[in-house]
């Protein structure tokens, strides 16, 4: 171990260090809902859980992130200090931004497709989004400065930015979890308070504000440093169980007014009043008091060493989750892929379902090809059986990534 | 005999296909219509002066370009739904229509609008631009408060109209933010939202349009905005309550 005088020596807090396949599971359904809300038009959507309450995957995914991203850089930096740590986490940081601009790439191609061959005097005024086309010198350079954000490409900056501020926070993590999360609360806060948030182009803001959206990478971050074991007595009473539950049913009642518009009258008006808009931007509270409630519920009826995280039906969903950055990029990426067939083809119900379902199978062969690839390199999950002194390798820990 | 039947039933058959084409079939389900805010400055101008006075204050998608795009645009289409199905009345349909006007500005100019053409209704179509330009959904929804206030000072009805169900630019183009304002919006001030985006959807699943088509003619584009023309024209007449036989007799 290199010895550093910014490494934590004593007293580690109480982190397990086996990886919780509950995560990894959960990931990779989320990344799944996450690729069948990206296309519109998708019947198949319909069983996403945005519609049965006010969260959605991105909570899942980014509470997720947070929680490995401790885990996996919490452990490197109580290791081998915090600049090592810090060099890790940025490293990442510029990965994902790579992906992101990938991904841009494959979106531009699109647009100018769409661009050059759709024309329609009814939307003409819909078609002047295609705008931007016509400046590239400029769009291009705020794409590159994550200002220009094209629909559904708003997750990965967010990702980004998370990330770039996660050094000082895993720092304070490390040492004063409640302090640190504290801290997050309070920003989350002031925010609200004060309208933070960051500049995007041609105008506007970022659709999901960092400033509120790391309260929840920081809690997920705070549940894996040992924040997780000391919810655990609260998250085994029977009253959190009852009030969780009956969050949920409300949620659920309130999502059904939006669907169904006869029952919009059972709704009161001054709870609409209090309740309307829920703000995505700002993850609000009512999404994230939902999100919590979802979480006290999953981890109490699958518990840590549950059987079925070993069964083959769960595998697909689990490796997917463990390579969560290749996946999610993957799965926007078919989203778009996939919308376009829709609409090239004014597809039916059976072409979403087709598009959907192959999608997926998609996702997880890729999962699978890239823990393949991982097993030839001898860093992944196959090679587990390696003797545990071979190398220090604690990203790869069970395959996962932050 | 049977022959002679098979002929008759074909030629009905086909009288009926031509029917339908001349006419666009595109029926808006009731749920989709609402109508539980009542009008009441224009059912008062029907009842007392046998006359309706309409503004529409929109961006490009109110309007069509083309010859004689103006008499096809829902506007027009819905002043001469209204002749027909409320007769004995004078219908005015004023249009103000600016391309990439966004809300904010649509709003500023609300309340000259409202002091000239003294209006009994308002429709203000909006969110498009907004969308477009990625306006704050917070000062998108402080522009609607503003123009709704102006005309509610001018003493007129208003009716929200949303953006177009635009299958094609969807991935790009994120409306829903907007809408949801919108329908929040008309909800908190007790104002009618005729939703164009769900009508839209609607006609595109059934198959009423193909949303999807690429076409530089304008066939398409001018039965769709008849067909809004005739939905809008319902909605005020169920949400001004008039009995239209009564007031057939009465004149």
């Amino acid at each position: 171990m290199v010895a550093n005088p910014m490494a934590i020596v004593s007293p580690a807090p109480a982190v397990s260090t086996e990886r919780d396949l509950r995560l990894d599971l959960f990931r990779g359904v989320a990344l799944w809902l996450i690729f069948l809300d990206h296309i519109p038009e998708n019947i198949v959507s319909w069983i996403t859980i945005r519609n049965y309450g006010f969260s959605d995957a991105t909570e899942i995914f980014i509470f997720i992130s947070g929680y490995t991203a401790a885990f996996v850089y919490g452990r490197s930096m109580r290791q081998r200090g915090f600049v090592l740590a810090s060099a890790r986490i940025l490293r990442r940081a510029w990965q994902i931004y790579v992906a992101h601009i990938f991904l841009f790439t494959i979106f531009m191609a699109e647009i100018a497709y769409v661009a050059a061959t759709f024309e329609n005097p009814l939307y003409a005024e819909e078609m002047k989004i295609l705008d931007f086309l016509k400046q590239p010198d400029v769009t291009i350079f705020q794409a590159l400065l994550l200002k220009f954000k094209p629909v559904n490409m708003d997750v990965l900056p967010l990702y980004i930015v998370l990330l770039l501020l996660f050094p000082p926070a895993l720092f304070l993590l490390l040492r004063r979890p409640n302090l640190a999360l504290a801290a997050s609360a309070v920003v989350y806060a002031l925010t609200w308070k004060f309208d933070f948030n960051l500049p995007a182009y041609p105008n506007g803001v970022w659709f999901f504000n960092p400033f509120a959206w790391q309260l929840l990478f920081v809690f997920g971050a705070w549940c894996a440093v040992g924040g997780a074991q000391r919810l655990g007595g609260i998250l085994r009473s029977n009253v959190v169980l009852v009030i969780a539950m009956a969050y949920l049913l409300f949620a659920f009642f309130i999502t059904l007014t939006w669907h169904i518009e006869s029952l919009d009258r059972f709704v009161p008006r001054w709870l609409a009043d209090w309740m309307y808009p829920i703000d995505k931007t700002n993850l609000d509270v009512l999404r994230f008091a939902h999100f919590l409630a979802l979480a006290a519920i999953t981890v109490r009826f699958v518990p840590l060493h549950w059987a079925g995280l070993k069964s083959p039906i769960l595998q697909p969903a689990i490796r997917c989750g463990q390579h969560s950055l290749e996946i999610f990029c993957l799965g926007v990426f078919l989203a778009f892929a996939g919308q376009f067939i829709i609409a090239e083809s004014s597809g039916g119900p059976l072409l979403q379902t087709g598009i959907s379902v192959l999608g997926i199978l998609i996702m997880i062969a890729t999962a699978n090809l890239i823990s393949w690839y991982k097993s030839i390199e001898g860093r992944g999950p196959l090679s587990r059986a390696k003797p545990p002194e071979a190398k220090p390798r604690e990203v790869d820990l069970a395959g996962g990534e932050a | 005999m049977t022959l002679i039947v098979a002929i008759i039933a074909s030629l009905a058959f086909v009288h009926g296909a031509a029917a339908a084409e001349t006419a666009p079939r595109c029926d808006v389900p009731e749920s989709l219509l609402s109508a539980d805010v009542d009008l009441t400055r224009v059912a008062a101008a029907i009842k007392d002066h046998h006359q309706l006075n309409i503004s529409v204050v929109g961006s490009a998608s109110s309007a069509l370009s083309g010859p004689e795009g103006a008499r096809f645009a829902y506007p027009a289409q819905l002043e001469l739904a209204l002749r027909e199905r409320l007769p004995g009345n004078e219908i005015k349909v004023t249009a103000h229509i600016q391309s990439r006007q966004p809300t904010a500005d649509m709003a500023a100019s609300m309340a000259n609008i409202v002091k000239d053409d003294h209006p009994d209704l308002v429709i203000w179509q909006a969110g498009t631009v907004d969308a477009l330009r990625g306006v704050e959904p917070d000062d998108f929804r402080n522009s609607l408060d503003q123009g709704l206030d102006a005309i509610a000072s001018g003493n007129a009805d208003a009716i929200l109209m949303n953006m177009q169900y635009s299958p094609r630019t969807e991935s790009m183009l994120n409306v829903s933010t907007y809408a949801d304002v919108m329908r929040w919006v008309a909800e908190q001030r007790g104002i009618l939202l005729f939703d164009r985006l769900a009508i839209m959807h609607y006609w595109s699943d059934e198959g009423t349009f193909d949303l999807y088509a690429a076409t530089a003619g304008y066939a398409m584009a001018h039965r769709v905005h008849e067909c809004i023309g005739r939905a809008l024209a319902s909605q005020i007449i169920s949400a001004g309550h008039f009995e239209t036989d009564k007031l057939q007799t009465t004149r």
